[in-house]
């Protein structure tokens, strides 16, 4: 078992880390460690509507990082790459219910479909209004029948953010989840692998990934993408990612756009400003204005390299509340 | 067949996916994430505590706990998969202290519902459903048909088994491998495995007690 990883036991990786965060930001938020949970110290507030996501942790700073103002109240934390049980979103719903009811954003896998939906009744059934919207931005599954259908990714950090300043200032239920609906419908995303990951339960990377290939179409739980190809250049990379989020997002022409360059957690930053500069340099020539950017590693599968690219098609309004304030451990601004 | 026979058949779960653990990842990681293994392990785990603390249950009654438990501690689509399963298995077995072999058959084929209205899943999605269904139909038949349980359970293991690897050629229509189309096509599914390791515990359990 030849990890290169800090890690004790494996199966304290999640909670040792969450105590970590606790620790770095406790003016922001406080863990839960009955139900696994990082909660924003200024929930509740009463008549907010709150707002909780969760998944699988392997994803750092997504869903825990973006806990604090402005942002998430709360979020669930599963086994790495393992969604987080009805138990915990249950508790989160009820620990940051502020009587305007409580947005769940639920990225689209099964597993965590399912268990929010069963914790979703639970809190209808405990008086709590719940609305889930689920975010289902990769453009490399097709939606059809035939699959589970394609997954949330690269949106979800872009959901969390617009959809909790319109929480913070005042929205209710149903706006800040049609804010939501909005950024998942007017959001596409598309990304490469570089290598596999290694889980730490595990040992092992989950895919070998030969030198000179790269996995086109990736998720964020390490799983091959939908196809395997040679490993391109900066350049081509570029040229497959916005042709594929583009053709699939038809922004209306000479759009303002918010483009999100997004590393996997194995690929370094000059790298990743390499990649923006190239999308970029594509984005403009095709007439579409970028009028805000975020580069960065925000939503990861653990040491992968690889990169990811999020359009979002912007308005006037997602733009205020993109611009609106935050305080997060993985975004602070306005503040 | 009685309370110590749902107790023994989730001791004999435990073990059989604790020790094909590393196998399952193995699967998971060919057509997933990896952990399939991990989660099966950690949900069975949680249900032979939780059951070791029920000082007095109906058969009924440990089901359903073991199907909570699996709700609260897998995670991932098999908790609420097999959760829901063996919950809808247990309020078809009742109250009652004991069950015969046509009740076993009603809480399996209980517990089969349940996965098919939770996942949405048909026979030939590549998902557990292909293993599960036909050992529900294999036992309900052999049970009908007078088989005694011990050759009815050994039957209904072996369809599991087929239907197993009858997954390999499928290209998945549900789940994480849905996500790789054509590429899951050549490899078995890890939760039809972990299905016909379930079943073939219960074949164990039955044969033990007899």
């Amino acid at each position: 078992m030849a990890m290169r990883k800090f890690l004790n036991d494996p199966e304290q990786l999640v909670k040792e880390a969450l105590v970590g965060v606790e620790l770095a930001h406790s003016d922001l938020l406080r863990f839960d460690r009955e139900n696994q949970l990082l909660i924003s110290k200024s929930a509740p507030r009463q008549g907010k509507v709150a707002l909780i996501s969760g998944g699988g942790s392997g994803h750092e700073p997504l869903h825990g990082g973006f806990v604090g103002v402005g942002m998430l109240d709360a979020a669930c934390a599963g086994e790495v790459f393992t969604s987080p049980v009805p138990d915990q979103m249950l508790a989160a719903t009820k620990a940051v219910d502020g009587g305007a009811g409580v947005v769940h954003i639920v990225k689209n896998y099964t597993g965590d479909v399912l268990n929010f939906k069963m914790a979703a009744d639970e809190a209808a059934d405990e008086g709590i209004k719940v609305e889930a919207v689920v975010m289902d931005d990769d453009v490399a599954v097709q939606d059809s029948l035939y699959t589970a259908g394609r997954r949330g990714v690269g949106a979800t950090v872009l959901a969390e953010k617009i959809a909790g300043a319109a929480a913070a200032r005042g929205d209710d239920l149903a706006a800040v989840a049609g804010i939501v609906r909005h950024v998942n419908e007017r959001a596409r995303s598309f990304g490469i692998a570089l290598s596999s990951c290694t889980p730490p339960a595990s040992g092992k990377p989950i895919f070998d990934l030969p030198e000179g290939e790269m996995e086109v179409g990736i998720g964020i739980h390490g799983e091959p993408g939908r196809r395997r190809a040679p490993l391109g250049t900066a350049s081509e990379i570029a040229e497959l990612m916005v042709e594929a989020v583009i053709s699939d997002l038809k922004p209306a022409s000479g759009a303002n756009l918010l483009v999100f360059l997004n590393g996997m957690g194995g690929t370094p930053q000059i790298e990743l400003y390499l990649m923006f500069a190239e999308v970029e340099a594509r984005l403009s020539k095709a007439g579409y204005k970028t009028t805000r950017s975020l580069v960065g590693s925000y939503i990861t599968s653990l040491e992968m390299a690889g990169a990811s690219l999020t359009v979002l098609e912007l308005s006037d309004t997602t733009t205020a509340l993109w611009d609106a304030p935050v305080n997060t451990p993985a975004l602070r601004w306005g503040v | 067949m009685d309370a110590a026979t749902i107790t023994t058949w989730m001791n004999e779960i435990a073990g059989a996916v604790r020790a094909e653990r590393d196998y399952l990842i193995q699967l998971d990681a060919a057509i997933g994430d990896g952990d399939h293994g991990i989660n099966m392990t950690r949900g069975f785990d949680a249900v032979v505590r939780a059951l070791a603390q029920e000082e007095d249950g109906t058969p009924g009654k440990l089901l359903t706990l073991a199907g909570k438990t699996l709700v609260s501690s897998v995670g991932g689509a098999s908790g609420p998969l097999w959760g829901s399963a063996l919950r809808r298995g247990g309020r078809a077995l009742g109250d009652a202290p004991t069950f015969d072999d046509g009740k076993l058959v009603e809480a399996l084929e209980a517990a089969l519902a349940a996965v098919v209205d939770l996942g949405a899943a048909v026979l030939g999605d590549k998902t557990m459903v292909d293993a599960m269904d036909p050992a529900v139909a294999t036992l309900r038949r052999e049970v009908d048909a007078g088989t005694v349980l011990p050759v009815a359970l050994r039957r209904a293991a072996e369809a599991a088994e087929v239907g197993m690897r009858a997954t390999i050629p499928l290209q998945a229509r549900k789940g994480r491998a849905s996500y790789l189309g054509e590429r899951s096509i050549g490899h078995q599914d890890p939760g039809a495995t972990s299905t016909a390791l379930i079943v073939r515990a219960l074949e164990r359990t039955v044969a033990g007690s007899q």
